[in-house]
């Protein structure tokens, strides 16, 4: 087991994503921050209370996304759906969608996929903590990111909570 | 996570955690439907065959929605203006089907055990949409899931069932599900219409007197007098049993406390339940109907995803 990011690599990380992530808005009303269900809810979480201390008189619209029924492996694998949150309209708005790990890329898909059903979104971008780089089945590209590392696809990469920590195993 | 049955063919052999795990997934299907798209294209490569023997309008049309709105493909067969009237047997009905690449069977049928036939014959995954005086296992769930979402729970709830008992498949499978999940279970009706040993068969409460049975409970499920089941005269008249046993405003209104009223339709206005009760602020009818659609995704969605 290695230790990718420590706690406080974790806590100096998600603060470089928030800052990064509004450093080029020129007006927070026409961005959207939304977190995946079920792991990038955490860092989503962590990301946008960040930046809502960075504008404390702005509303920062932020939603949660579950892309269970979205998946392109429902036949294979079921996986338990849960909570779509988004209280408002991402028609011609600029949605920075937030997640903790990128590796295959297949979330990401069924999430673009998503996002199409609650309107027409100016622009997407992609913030992820961790970027794993190798393995990528396609084409997609975090343009916001944590760390990136090389990985073998026998090992895994975890982010634990509790111990804010993030490890390689 | 997945179910621990291929096919629903009722609620009797389904596990409380597989009635939680649709009763969970229905939640997150209902907030698709809310959306301005209510599709999500989960079961974009699954077929479904919708077989009607019995004539159906709620139930038809909400499993076909439901499909529509997982993105399957639906074909759409009733028994009448088939070869069925040709003297086609079920099994072959079904085998010509599946051999054009179907991957689910939804089936409502006449004869009770018609789906569990045709479960041990064919490949595909089976839902029963009513199979005669057995059981009609989503209007159960749908009716659990209306349940729970208005009164936040089915554990320690007062369900009592009014009426035909005795020919209602809503009845039995509501039975099977309310008893799984932990609520408290009676049966109302006149005597001709309640199983003699139903206490004993399925471990429900039996009344006769529409008042006490009112009165003890939380939620009442009002069920249609099959009239075309009843081959022998079980009460005098409709004017009778409705003045015996139909829900009224005035029975309503001397409880002490208001009960969640339910119905899973075709309602006779005026015989079981009367209009102004169906149509009044107690009664949650047309959110079950809403309801349906949502439940019925989450069985598909879930029956689709089991490997063979």
């Amino acid at each position: 087991m290695e230790i990718i990011l420590d706690k406080q690599q974790l806590h100096l990380t998600i603060l470089r994503l928030a800052h990064q992530l509004v450093e080029n808005q020129t007006d927070l009303k026409e961005v959207v921050f939304i977190g995946l269900q079920p792991r990038g809810l955490p860092v989503s979480k962590l990301i946008v209370e960040t930046i809502q201390t960075l504008f404390p008189d702005e509303a920062v619209n932020y939603g949660v996304l579950d892309i269970t029924f979205y998946r392109d492996d429902v036949r294979n694998e079921l996986h338990k759906a849960t909570r779509t949150d988004i209280p408002f309209s991402i028609e011609g708005k600029k949605v920075m969608l937030i997640d903790d790990v990128l590796y295959t890329g297949r979330t990401i898909r069924a999430a673009l996929d998503a996002l199409q059903d609650f309107g027409r979104p100016q622009k997407v971008e992609l913030c992820v903590l961790v970027n794993r780089r190798f393995n990528r089945e396609l084409p997609i590209q975090p343009d916001y990111c944590g760390k990136a590392i090389d990985t073998l696809t026998s090992q895994k990469v975890k982010v634990e909570w509790d111990k804010e920590q993030v490890i390689l195993y | 996570m997945q179910l621990s049955t291929k096919h629903l063919l009722g609620i009797k052999n389904l596990l409380p955690q597989d009635i939680s795990l649709i009763l969970s997934t229905a939640a997150q299907f209902k907030e698709v439907l809310q959306r301005p798209v209510k599709k999500v294209p989960s079961l974009r490569d699954v077929t479904i065959v919708n077989l009607f023997y019995e004539s159906s309008t709620r139930t038809r049309i909400s499993f076909e929605l439901a499909e529509k709105r997982l993105g399957a493909d639906t074909i759409n067969f009733t028994a009448s203006g088939s070869s069925v009237s040709k003297g086609e047997t079920l099994l072959d009905t079904v085998n010509n089907i599946l051999s054009m690449k179907v991957d689910m069977v939804v089936m409502r049928h006449s004869a009770s055990g018609a789906p569990h036939f045709l479960a041990k014959h064919i490949p595909a995954a089976i839902v029963n949409a009513g199979d005669g005086i057995n059981e009609h296992p989503t209007q159960a769930l749908l009716d659990a899931f209306s349940i729970t979402e208005k009164l936040g729970g089915l554990e320690g709830k007062r369900v009592v069932l009014i009426g035909d008992i005795m020919h209602s498949r809503v009845a039995l499978s509501n039975i099977y599900l309310l008893k799984k999940m932990g609520a408290e279970v009676m049966v109302a009706g006149p005597p001709t219409l309640i199983p003699k040993y139903i206490h004993e068969a399925l471990d429900v409460q039996v009344e006769y007197n529409l008042k006490k049975a009112l009165e003890w409970c939380d939620v009442a499920n009002v069920l249609r007098i099959q009239l075309e089941r009843q081959n022998q005269v079980l009460f005098s008249s409709l004017r009778e049993y409705n003045l015996a046993y139909g829900v009224s405003k005035k029975l309503l209104d001397g409880l002490k406390k208001e009960i969640v009223i339910m119905h899973p339709g075709p309602i006779n206005r005026g015989v079981e339940i009367d209009s102004d009760v169906a149509d009044g602020s107690q009664s949650i009818i047309l959110q079950q109907v809403e309801n349906g659609v949502a439940v019925r995704m989450a069985v598909l969605y879930l029956l689709a995803g089991i490997k063979s």
